[in-house]
């Protein structure tokens, strides 16, 4: 392995784990307001939540690109009040990977909160808990096998993306390249020998995520 | 404690819920077949139901106002509740679960956890995860629970319904003791009229949402407001006596001047009420020889038709309710003021501690 080779390696975890710590309170969030509420325009959420799972990943970085440049509504603000830019730098990245991995956290956080038997959050009110508290304390707790797996699941995702990716970044090493830019760029470049021990580190990666997801999501606790 | 349930209207599959009652009780019990409305009555009073209109009054605090727009938030209500499945938080301990409510107040709570889990004999358990308890166990835990939050009311959900009558007979000891010791008026809810005497005071009939009786337990066992109450609880006689003698599990128990043999309860009791059921009751011109523990002279005060029986109401040194068939009744060709002897095993007198 050459350093090159680590520094993308250790870029790629970054990235993926701050986007699924960045998207972790806005899921849980999102989940239980799915699963617990009802309120106007739930089914249109939903679905707009959904769309990146079902969407080719390069329609969604063209969209990402269209409203997070410099000329765009979110990304222009930006740069005009900020002097923040996103796209072609790290921030890419990580906003292209936490859209595509959001719908898996939220899926299976919202899943694992509607298994939690809605009688102990009312107990717990009539025992003079406020909301938050029955959240944190009854909720999460419950809902905390499934909340894992689905992050572990959005963490793999954060790590095989590709698509939304190299429609925000392009291909910069050492800058913001990941595993998968990578891959494509080595074997592009006809540097087989990168690209294949790349491709077995991403194929360890990937196995140990879903391995683990799999764990957690299967071997819930069932509440009595 | 005074619970008022004005202008309750809720709609439910199939029918409407539409209350209009007092309750006054200490132990109110709400008595009623399943699928009556019952459940949810107690889930509007905490306040996870919200009706179309209701006004729900509790020691002069309002909770719900719907036509002032005032809905008091569940936790501020100071309503205990312990539904059927009991909602043990699986996850805390038997400790933890006990203290959780204790903890979402500022103020302490009004009793001491020594005292509670002393009180419950559940002291031993503290340090157990609440899926290591038995039934028993887990329903102590749940009422203590409910306790130690300092509830001005305590809604109490067929909180017997999942043990077995042994278990039952071991409760309800417990529950009496609650409502002695804490004097947290309750709102039992329940279909079982072993569990209505023992434990409450007051008793409201609730069938197809609608409340058709209210009064004391003793007066809606014995004087039935209708024939669907009737049926619903059962044609009894009930009376307060008091046992004076138990000689191999034959209890001889006083009511008024009158001496009646009986099964001995299970539990050691001196104050019992005394329940006989109208079909138990026989009905003889003379005092025959009979099998029959009590042979009790009687005169008759009068007679109704109920369907296919003719329910009547005699005095045997007590008020004394017996059922019999229409041609049975006519074959005797009794009238009011007549003498008869009414017979009764010991074995259908039931006698509940009170």
């Amino acid at each position: 392995m050459t350093v090159v080779e680590w520094q993308i390696i250790g870029f790629t975890l970054s990235v993926a784990a701050l986007s699924t710590l960045t998207i972790l309170p806005f899921g849980l969030a999102l989940a239980w307001a799915l699963a617990r509420r009802d309120w106007p325009g739930k089914s249109v959420v939903e679905t707009l939540v959904t769309l990146p799972l079902v969407m080719p990943p390069v329609a969604t970085g063209l969209i990402l690109l269209q409203i997070f440049g410099r000329r765009g509504a979110i990304g222009g603000f930006l740069h005009d009040h900020l002097n923040l830019d996103i796209i072609f730098t790290w921030r890419a990245v990580l906003l292209a990977l936490s859209v595509m991995s959001f719908p898996l956290l939220v899926r299976s956080a919202r899943v694992a909160f509607e298994e939690v038997n809605p009688r102990l959050e009312q107990i717990a009110r009539t025992l003079g808990a406020s909301g938050w508290r029955v959240f944190f304390t009854i909720s999460v707790p419950l809902a905390a096998r499934g909340i894992v797996g689905g992050m572990l699941l959005a963490f793999a995702r954060a790590l095989g993306e590709f698509g939304a990716t190299i429609m925000v970044v392009g291909y910069m090493p050492g800058k913001t390249a990941t595993i998968s830019l990578a891959i494509y760029e080595n074997v592009q470049l006809g540097q087989d020998a990168h690209a294949f021990r790349l491709l077995g580190v991403s194929v360890v990666l990937a196995f140990a995520a879903v391995w683990g997801s799999e764990f957690f999501l299967r071997h819930k606790k069932t509440t009595p | 404690m005074s619970l008022l349930l004005k202008n309750i209207s809720l709609s439910l599959a199939g029918f409407t819920l539409e209350v209009d009652v007092e309750m006054r009780g200490r132990v109110t019990a709400v008595f009623g077949p399943s699928g009556a409305g019952k459940t949810s009555l107690l889930d509007l009073i905490a306040g996870w139901r919200a009706a179309r209109t209701a006004f729900i009054q509790l020691n002069g605090t309002v909770l719900v106002d719907t036509a002032r727009h005032i809905a008091v938030p569940t936790r501020l209500r100071g309503v205990g509740y312990v539904p059927q499945d009991l909602a043990l938080f699986p996850h805390l301990s038997v400790r933890q679960n006990l203290l959780y409510g204790q903890n979402s107040r500022a103020a302490g709570s009004l009793f001491a956890v020594e005292h509670v889990t002393e009180i419950l004999e559940i002291q031993p358990l503290v340090a157990r995860g609440v899926t290591e308890l038995s039934g028993g166990e887990k329903q102590r835990v749940a009422l203590a629970r409910a306790l130690l939050a300092s509830p001005r009311l305590l809604l109490l959900d067929e909180p017997l319904a999942s043990l077995d009558l042994a278990l039952k007979d071991k409760i309800i000891p417990y529950l009496a003791r609650i409502r002695d010791e804490f004097k947290i008026p309750m709102l039992y809810v329940t279909h079982d009229r072993l569990e209505a005497l023992a434990l409450a005071d007051e008793m409201a009939v609730l069938v197809n949402g609608r409340i058709i009786q209210t009064g004391s337990v003793a007066e809606v066992f014995t004087r039935p407001a209708n024939a669907d109450v009737a049926k619903l609880v059962g044609v009894e006689t009930l009376q307060p006596g008091r046992i004076t003698r138990v000689s191999d599990g034959l209890a001889i128990v006083a009511v008024n001047q009158v001496a009646l043999a009986a099964l001995a309860p299970a539990t050691p009791a001196q104050d019992v009420f005394v329940c006989i059921r109208g079909e138990d009751v026989t009905l003889q011109l003379e005092a025959a020889a009979s099998s029959a523990r009590n042979r009790l002279p009687a005169k008759i005060i009068s007679f109704r038709t109920e369907g296919a029986l003719v329910r009547v109401e005699l005095d045997a040194g007590f008020p004394l309710f017996a059922l019999v068939t229409g041609p049975a009744y006519a074959e005797l060709a009794l009238r009011e003021g007549d003498g008869v002897t009414a017979s009764i095993k010991a074995t259908a007198i039931h006698l509940v501690p009170r």
